[in-house]
């Protein structure tokens, strides 16, 4: 009668399974997963291992390389290119998450008002995360520029001087970090929306009875239920913030002087400009304990409430 | 007095929402006016930026006629249509059997998925670099072809994992007593209920392809293999030559697909986000 798989729950209550239902499941099973854990094995997990691996050799481009031991981290110790690097990355990532989350969460309770509910807001507030950032950038570039761009010609006519956006380490830093936050705002906004709108109404008016206020309302009530949601995003956020290569590439390359590297793009110009690949791949391979500390956390968060 | 309590609350809102909008929109409107200026009037620091007086288009003739804009394009859109359909298939499968069949280590296999998904294409660059060059296929198409499902599929699977584990039994186990196989269910069944997550994944995977950059950097040198990310900021950007009219065109054509898709499907892009991915 059945072709295959699983005895349908409907039929035998969905507790009684034979030996031969559960072979043919995992052959189900495993057949219809072989081609994405094939592509996973082979372009994942392989190359990862390698990057591993290369981490502890002189490979350069076509060159297989040899085995050196810890000099690619002696090296990157003993310079502080480096640790320029290591501390761009965290602070990046530390400080625009952090005004994500809070102009996001802002934005959010804005487009949780009645008067803006129409479709449209949410659609225009997304831009900046729906169009890919190789393009939109390039606005911010032009914006940031020193001479013709238009947020200095702004500041000028408001009595202002002109400030170096892109060419002194502190406000190359500075840009960085504003274009970051642009990026990644609507993504706070849009999932603490939809957190927003899941809180019942009822909670709200019996709070409203016992007499407490809009802020009262917001940090007793909006902010505890809205801290699953809240975590997870921000965890996501802190994993594409610190892996991050276009923002930085396409508005300083790094510079002026390396002072706005971050780990993508030293990696990039070790590995691939510099031909060392042994070199960029140990560069790279620093960003794996922040990735492995938030999938831990997501794991444990998404794992409550899927299983 | 409530009422004007009320009032005041209004206007500040407004407020706030124009600010807001005037943030998230003024790199796409910086974009658009300087892509229609001459180059006297881009280059003329006493000229208002954020107005266009001589609108022009010839920094779009420029893009057409003296670089290879057209071929990026076309070699953006092969990849992107490609890749896309590819992932969405093996996602479908994939999700599928770690939502419904239950099988030997398919809930270790559920969170390893989502272990991949976080796993960024910056940290792989390298590596999939002598990959590429010891498949034979680096500076071709191929190159993105191949590598480009790495990201679409973890994604992918991930979000219509959630989303299949949220629907109804009850009508799949009918199908299957009534005898169709785990594949026609499947197919005609999960797959019409979950066209809005389909969607929403489909346009991911497009955006994602679409404006990729670290990999067709990597991949590709060869001008003509080039795609629109990697050609739009190394030839229009040349070490301290920005040929900024041609630049901002450049980027504001390769965005339209992006915001033409997604306009068209808004609601199930937000619905399908909030219902898979963050949950």
């Amino acid at each position: 009668m059945r072709a295959d798989g699983e005895t349908p729950s409907a039929l035998l209550g969905g507790s009684r399974k034979t030996m031969k239902s559960r072979i043919r499941n995992n052959l189900v099973g495993y057949s219809f997963l072989f081609p994405a854990l094939a592509i996973i094995l082979g372009m994942i997990a392989i190359p990862l291992v390698m990057s591993i691996y290369l981490c502890f050799t002189d490979a350069r481009i076509g060159k297989p390389g040899h085995f050196v031991g810890l000099e690619n981290f002696k090296f990157l110790f003993q310079n502080d290119v480096f640790w320029t690097t290591l501390y761009n990355s965290i602070l990046f990532t530390v400080v625009s998450v952090a005004l994500k989350l809070v102009i996001g969460l802002g934005v959010a309770l804005l487009l949780y008002q009645p008067m803006f509910s129409n479709r449209w807001f949410r659609a225009i507030i997304l831009l900046p995360w729906v169009i890919p950032s190789a393009f939109s950038i390039l606005g911010w570039l032009w914006i940031l520029d020193p001479l013709y761009g238009s947020l200095n010609w702004i500041l000028t006519h408001l009595g202002f001087s002109k400030v170096p956006w892109l060419s002194s380490p502190f406000w190359a830093r500075f840009s960085v970090i504003l274009v970051n936050t642009w990026r990644g705002v609507p993504f706070f906004a849009i999932g603490l929306l939809g957190g927003l709108v899941g809180i019942p109404k009822d909670v709200y008016e019996a709070a409203e009875i016992d007499g407490a206020g809009a802020f009262k309302k917001f940090w007793s009530i909006t902010l505890p239920l809205l801290k699953p949601p809240l975590l997870v995003i921000t965890l996501f956020s802190v994993v594409m913030t610190i892996s991050d290569f276009s923002i930085v590439y396409i508005l300083t390359r790094g510079g002026p002087m390396n002072s706005t590297q971050v780990f993508a793009t030293l990696a990039y110009q070790y590995g691939l400009s510099g031909g060392q690949l042994g070199l960029g791949a140990a560069v790279s391979l620093f960003m794996f304990p922040f990735l492995l500390f938030s999938a831990i956390i997501l794991l444990r968060i998404i794992s409550k409430e899927v299983y | 007095m409530r009422k004007r309590k009320k009032r005041v609350l209004t206007v500040i809102n407004i407020i706030l929402m124009i600010i807001v909008l005037i943030f998230i929109l003024y790199p796409f409107y910086s974009m658009a006016l300087s892509s229609l200026k001459t180059t006297k009037e881009l280059y003329n620091i006493h000229v208002n930026p954020l107005w266009v007086f001589k609108p022009t288009l010839e920094n779009y003739v420029y893009l057409f006629t003296q670089t290879n804009y057209l071929r990026w394009y076309l070699n953006s859109a092969i990849v992107a249509l490609t890749t896309t359909p590819i992932s969405i298939l093996v996602s479908i499968l994939a999700a599928y059997a770690l939502a419904r069949l239950e099988f030997f280590g398919s809930k270790t296999l559920g969170i390893g998925i989502f272990i991949v998904y976080l796993i960024p294409q910056t940290l792989l660059f390298i590596p999939l670099a002598r990959v590429i060059n010891s498949m034979g296929v680096s500076n071709t198409l191929w190159s993105l072809i191949l590598t480009y499902p790495t990201f679409q599929i973890p994604f992918s699977t991930w979000l219509l994992m959630g989303y299949f584990r949220g629907l109804p039994k009850e009508i799949e186990d009918a199908a299957r007593v009534d005898g169709a196989s785990r594949l026609k269910t499947l197919w005609t069944i999960v797959v019409p209920m979950s066209l809005p997550a389909i969607v929403t994944v489909t346009l991911f995977c497009f955006t994602l392809s679409w404006g990729e950059l670290i990999y067709a950097l990597t991949f590709i040198s060869d001008s003509l293999k080039q795609t629109l990310s990697v050609g739009t900021t190394t030839e229009l950007i040349r070490g301290d030559m920005f040929f900024w009219g041609p630049l901002m065109a450049g980027g504001l054509l390769a965005a339209i697909p992006v915001v033409l898709a997604f306009s068209f499907l808004v609601d199930y892009y937000i619905s399908g986000l909030a219902a898979g991915s963050i949950k």
